[in-house]
């Protein structure tokens, strides 16, 4: 992975440093709330409804167990034990003191780590495929691009105060394991017929209050041209991107409002001029920056075939894990490992310092000492050799961390909702919680099959729920909380926006509305091999509103 | 017209806050100090204004509750939850809340 150069270090301790100062003139009543406010911003901090929020940075979601130990150490000594790993494969923490912040800062820029650009106007975290690096499908490692647009984009002097905060994903594979369709900008990394790497560039999806799904606006960008390009894209938005409303401030209606095509050539007019300038990337600096990437060295380890059919024969449970939790690596002898944060019952995306530290064990033990987040709230294990899993199995059985349920019907993204956040209407987490115990049992989730539900407690969709094969939407109304359900989202290489089923459904009776729909679904399923997305694809919105709701005119109400 | 409350967050540790009786930002919602009439309420406001720019607290707000057998309750969700904390159900085995929450004040 990529390690910090001396101008990394010297640039994230001077911004540490900056912010210790600036917090103390706050404190010190100095500086104002409203001039402070960007500031703390800037560095990732926020006020919520009960104390102030940090969001730590995790470049394209991957560290080592170093830093994942310090997170867990964050989570002790700043917090109350705990962090919530986000959707931005960023992680959260919810009590944090003004006033610790400063050292909470410095401890974690020991080890590389940092809170900037987490919020604000400015090109946030850029996200990439958690299986990065290890999945057999993959064309290239995305991460090195990543790191690219990182350092290209950190602190950015024409791009820190944008019409609105920008997202970037990258995705390696043909399969998109990282939503690049509902991102600003979205790059699925390709070869051409000749073999060269290159990016196929999607602009303007998104999600919030005005869901789109962003715009192929060229099939084949070389890969010496990502920041000359990127750059291009950007000062149209800079120029063109709406500042006089916020709501409509994302690129995504400046590409709407424009038209995919009329933006695109304007993108290639800044181009042009951009395309051999000092943005053009030399060859040998993206292979410098691919060197930091190399996969680790996989000794072959063909005895853990044997090993694994004696284990899963001994032990149900396992059995059961290996067949949800763990995915084919590129080498055969190896596997990836998702750690559900799933726990039924449980928050999604929470993990105590105790299982954080579980996991940097365990990674740096039997996985080469690399961790993911994902998109979806979980960990992952990207190198695992099969002769490990056992081990692995147990260690993760030992810190309530090996829920087999990735992929299916409890494996939920919830964001925070009214439970922390100061913007939420509605709660996600007692939801999620809900939903995990209603349909936890092992038997249950494995006959319902893949099956993803995503929760929002606000417009602001930070739970995905439009991209969910059941997306719910906390709403406020008359001051109680209510439910809104969309059917048929999805966030990956098909990417579709799900549709409002009907009327809302109060707290109480949305579990009940959900397990219709599954069993609705069960029924009128072709067999267990089509899934609930297939299915609903299918026969469409009808069968699910009729068994809500009983007929068209309350639907409608 | 409803019942009204002062509350804000802490400026040092953000904490949830309302203004008590004694003119003191106290953590529990109970110890609030109620206003009843206008006048009580432009006093909140005033008090509210003035901790702002004092650099005491942040996210200054007036809001309504009722009161129930002598127990403050906020009318909105959201009032109820920064009075009373998340309303999550930690699952079994999940000590992170409750091994190292911050004894209530």
């Amino acid at each position: 992975m990529y390690r910090y150069d001396e101008f990394d270090h010297a640039f994230v301790s001077d911004r540490v440093e900056q912010f210790r100062d600036q917090v103390g003139r706050r404190l010190s009543g100095e500086l104002a709330e409203d001039a402070f406010k960007p500031l703390r911003l800037m560095n990732g901090v926020y006020l919520q409804l009960h104390a102030y929020m940090l969001r730590v940075a995790i470049p394209y979601g991957t560290l080592n167990g170093r830093q994942m130990r310090m997170l867990a150490h964050i989570a002790r000594k700043y917090d109350r034990g705990y962090g919530h790993f986000t959707t931005r494969q960023n992680i959260q923490y919810n009590w944090p003191k003004l006033n610790e912040l400063p050292d909470a800062l410095a401890d974690l820029a020991t080890v590389e780590m940092h809170a900037l650009q987490t919020s604000g106007n400015c090109i946030r975290n850029v996200t990439a495929d958690h299986f990065a690096g290890a999945a057999a499908d993959e064309v290239a490692d995305p991460r090195p691009y990543a790191e690219i647009l990182r350092q290209w984009s950190s602190v950015h002097p024409e791009f820190s105060f944008l019409p609105r905060k920008f997202k970037i994903a990258v995705t390696g594979a043909e399969r998109d394991r990282a939503a690049i369709q509902v991102h600003d900008i979205g790059l699925h990394l390709k070869k051409d017929d000749d073999g060269r790497i290159g990016f196929a560039v999607y602009v303007g999806g998104g999600q919030g209050r005005t869901p789109m799904i962003a715009k192929k606006i060229r099939d084949f960008l070389p890969e010496e041209d990502l920041l000359s390009y990127t750059t291009a894209i950007m000062r149209v938005y800079n120029l063109h991107g709406r500042r006089d409303n916020k709501y409509k401030a994302r690129i995504k209606i400046l590409v709407h409002e424009t038209g995919a095509e009329e933006l695109a050539r304007q993108v290639e007019v800044e181009f042009a001029e951009l395309k051999n300038t000092e943005l053009k990337l030399p060859e040998k600096d993206i292979a410098a920056i691919t060197a930091y990437f190399a996969p680790p060295e996989l000794a072959p380890r063909a005895e853990g075939w044997a090993s694994l059919a004696q284990w899963k024969k001994a032990d149900a449970e396992f059995a059961r894990w290996v067949q949800q939790n763990v995915q084919p690596h590129k080498h055969p002898d190896y596997g990836m490992v998702t750690i559900s944060l799933k726990p039924i019952g449980g928050i999604p995306g929470d993990a105590t310092d105790v299982q954080m530290e579980a996991v940097a064990d365990i990674a740096e033990e039997y996985a080469f000492d690399e961790i993911r987040v994902s998109h979806e709230q979980n960990l992952i294990l990207p190198h695992v050799a099969l002769a490990d899993l056992e081990p692995i199995y147990r260690g993760l059985v030992a810190a309530g961390l090996a829920t087999a349920n990735a992929g299916l019907i409890t494996d939920i993204i919830a964001c925070p909702g009214l439970d922390y956040c100061a913007l939420a209407n509605a709660r996600s987490i007692p939801v999620a919680q809900e939903l995990s115990l209603r349909f936890g049992a092992p038997e249950r989730q494995a006959e319902i099959g893949e099956l993803k539900i995503k929760i929002s407690g606000c417009i602001n969709a930070c739970g995905h729920h439009h991209v969910g094969h059941i997306g719910l939407l906390g709403v406020e109304k008359k001051g109680e909380e209510l439910y809104q359900i969309t059917l048929g989202g999805s966030g990956d290489e098909n990417t579709s926006i799900g549709e409002i089923i009907g009327r809302g459904f109060e707290p109480e009776k949305v579990t009940d509305a959900v397990e219709v729909i599954v069993d609705t679904y069960l029924r009128l399923r072709l067999d267990p091999s089509e899934i609930f997305l297939d299915a609903y694809r299918r026969i469409g919105p009808q069968p699910f509103k009729d068994a809500l709701y009983g007929d068209k005119t309350a639907a409608a109400a | 017209m409803a019942d009204k409350v002062l509350t804000a967050n802490r400026l040092s540790d953000g904490i949830s806050v309302w203004l008590d009786a004694a003119g003191t930002w106290n953590e529990q919602l109970q110890a609030a100090f109620v206003a009843r009439h206008k006048e009580a309420v432009d006093a909140l406001e005033a008090t509210g204004k003035q901790a702002l720019a004092d650099n005491k607290v942040v996210d200054v707000n007036v809001v309504d509750v009722e009161e129930v057998d002598g127990v403050l309750r906020p009318l909105r969700m959201r009032e109820r939850i920064r009075a009373e904390g998340p309303t999550i159900v930690y699952a079994a085995g999940y000590s992170g809340l409750t091994a190292t929450a911050a004894p209530a004040a």
